[in-house]
């Protein structure tokens, strides 16, 4: 298989990801798109460190993946913090912040 | 036969994809993420990426959405109705946005003249992305990465645990066990109880 396969795997599942952030207003499932989207940039490292030959783009892809554990961690905190104070869990209706 | 393991796992994580954003509820959005996900580690087999595939397994499959099973759990994921996004033209004008940004990256990446792409890819040694390599790499070229990735896994780790701790101060000690989290959760869920704003985030005990 050619590379181009799989950057067009990516390119879709990078698409789907960026498409259900906007449709979707629940944040659990915003942070599940957000992960969408960080998987297809992984794919397409380790996709271009196969075609070079190379693994500097895996290395790559493990700290990406380190990089989406912490925001992980980071949103779900958060919306268990929203939980907590009994506020909606919609990003429409969360709008405090907007001053 | 590579071919029939890429179209296999290529559907597969297409799938899981369009599954976690079509389904409306957030718990088997996490399940499609998961076939998504492992789908995704077969595709790093089939380029040679040994390391990151079980690294993909074990942490996002296995730590991540487990992490994410127990908090739809809690939170009670509530049932997203479809009419999602306001008004249905804002919907479609996402899907049309969608639709426009795949087909922008398809131009800019195939377009682009890069003399890898017709190929099958460079020839690899023997031992190419296995856990030696890998590990080689992250201790010598990569360490600066390394360290600060652990840097960063501290702060979020610490950050989380502030974050979802209680905030009315912890005086009682027995507030820190769960149970009895769940069972004051509960009870100021029927009462009604004070309802809370963003302000009073972090501020002083409410008495």
């Amino acid at each position: 298989m050619s590379v181009e396969w799989y950057l067009v795997v990516s390119a879709l599942v990078f698409a789907i990801g960026a498409g259900g952030i906007l449709v979707r207003r629940n944040p659990l499932v915003i942070l599940l798109c957000l992960e969408l989207m960080l998987n297809a940039g992984n794919l397409a490292l380790v996709a271009f460190a196969r075609a070079h030959g190379n693994q500097d783009g895996q290395i790559f892809a493990l700290i990406v993946m380190v990089v989406a554990a912490c925001e992980v961690a980071i949103g779900l905190g958060l919306i268990v913090a929203i939980y907590r104070r009994k506020l909606p869990i919609d990003v429409d209706e969360l709008r405090e912040l907007q001053g | 036969m590579a071919e029939v393991f890429f179209f296999l796992a290529a559907i597969g994580a297409l799938a899981g994809a369009i599954g976690t954003v079509a389904l409306r509820n957030p718990f088997y959005s996490v399940l499609a993420l998961v076939c998504h996900l492992l789908s995704l580690a077969a595709l790093f087999l089939l380029l040679r990426a040994e390391f990151v595939a079980a690294a993909q397994v074990i942490v996002y499959v296995g730590a991540v959405m487990v992490l994410y099973l127990f908090v739809v759990a809690y939170v009670g994921g509530a049932e997203d109705p479809i009419r999602s996004a306001g008004s249905p033209s804002l919907r479609w004008a996402s899907a049309l946005f969608a639709v426009a940004l795949f087909a922008e990256l398809s131009i800019a990446v195939l377009g682009t003249g890069l003399t890898v792409l017709g190929e099958e890819g460079a020839g690899y040694f023997a031992g190419f992305g296995t856990p030696a390599q890998i590990g080689q790499l992250l201790l010598t070229d990569f360490l600066l990465a390394f360290e600060v990735a652990s840097i960063l896994l501290l702060i979020a780790a610490v950050g989380a645990v502030i974050l979802a701790r209680r905030r009315t101060g912890l005086e009682d000690p027995r507030e820190i066990s769960v149970a009895d989290l769940m069972r004051t959760g509960s009870r100021d869920r029927t009462t009604g109880g004070e309802a809370g704003t963003m302000i009073e985030a972090g501020g002083p005990p409410q008495r």
